[in-house]
């Protein structure tokens, strides 16, 4: 059973309450199909728990197989700087047949940010440094693909659907849930 | 489940086409530390698989002074469309002919499957195995087994 090496911390992208009995941490890749695939039912999984759950996502970009992974993790990145990381995130997996850098700028636009700062940012490498970081934490952490989920600091091995996440949860609440 | 040679066995050696026309041995490698990761199979059905996975972390064995190689059942040709498909930078060897026979002196050959298990084994420079790991066959054990069996070993050489 593989241990998350690095719990997750301040530098993380974590929404919910800081206290939550439970935290679901996905390493995740913005261009992996499976990812994108599992977005809407994270985000089921949290409407499940609602403030018993805390949810982090961590990069980890398979830029060998994945041309605009690293863009898109750095991408977020630049969001998150401006507070918009999770909106950001979600338009990136909403949007996964269309990643490059039209729907990056695109991105930036709507929350209103410079597009020549994202531009910059990219071209520099402003976020490769935590985005790199992440995938470090990830591969010393059993990370063995994406998505790869942990909760609370365990490596999930389940299957990838809403009603075993839900299980596996509930299992670590000790608590049935009521409603889905 | 399979015996796998356990640690302080000397790693059996063997040669294995690693291209159509090549071949690559193990003792070639002499003087380098060595990552054996034997798979069931090229083209497993998810991204981020096992051997997509070690591609994109090898800068990280690299530091460590490692060679990874995989080995599967495949054939040449088959590794090699996997190979370029996939961009692996890492030399992908054919057990293929007579089928799974360096997985068996390893003991890591499925033989209800036909197919190699998914084993690790890590040898050092002198060629000795210091570290091996039998995943479920369904599990990808990904890198953090490897990376601290590597690191555990620089420290004892140090």
């Amino acid at each position: 059973m593989s241990l998350l090496r690095v719990p997750v911390n301040s530098s993380d992208h974590v929404q919910g309450p800081e206290n939550a009995p439970v935290t679901l941490l996905e390493y995740g890749d913005y261009e992996c199909p499976h990812c994108g695939a599992m977005h809407p039912v994270v985000q089921r999984v949290q409407r499940c728990f609602s403030s018993r759950l805390g949810l982090a996502y961590r990069h980890f970009p398979l830029t060998e197989i994945h041309e605009y992974a690293e863009a898109a993790a750095e991408t977020a990145e630049y969001a998150g700087f401006y507070g918009r990381f999770w909106e950001a995130h979600d338009m990136l997996f909403q949007n996964q047949d269309r990643l490059g850098l039209p729907l990056f700028l695109a991105i930036v636009r709507y929350f209103e940010l410079s597009e020549q700062g994202l531009r910059d940012a990219l071209a520099h490498g402003t976020f490769a440094d935590k985005v790199r970081r992440d995938f470090l934490t990830g591969v010393r952490s059993g990370v063995n693909g994406t998505p790869t989920f942990f909760i609370n600091n365990l490596r999930y091995d389940g299957p990838a659907s809403y009603e075993a996440l839900v299980g596996a949860i509930a299992a670590q609440l000790e608590y049935a849930p009521t409603a889905a | 489940m399979s015996q796998l040679l356990a640690p302080g066995t000397t790693a059996p050696d063997f040669r294995l086409r690693v291209t159509p026309d090549q071949d690559l041995s193990l003792s070639e490698l002499r003087g380098q530390r060595v990552i054996l990761s034997f798979y069931p199979a090229d083209w497993s059905p998810v991204c981020g698989d096992q051997i997509t996975l070690y591609n994109q972390i090898r800068p990280e064995f690299e530091k460590y002074g490692a060679e990874i190689l995989g080995i599967s059942v495949d054939g040449a040709w088959c590794h090699q469309a996997y190979a370029k498909h996939n961009h692996i930078h890492f030399p992908l060897l054919a057990d293929f002919h007579p089928k799974g026979a360096v997985a068996q002196k390893y003991g890591a050959y499925r033989e209800q499957d036909g197919v190699c298990e998914r084993a690790l084994f890590a040898i050092d420079r002198k060629g000795m195995i210091f570290w091996s790991y039998l995943s479920p066959i369904a599990v990808n054990p990904g890198a953090d087994g490897i990376l601290d069996a590597l690191e555990s070993l620089q420290n004892q050489e140090k």
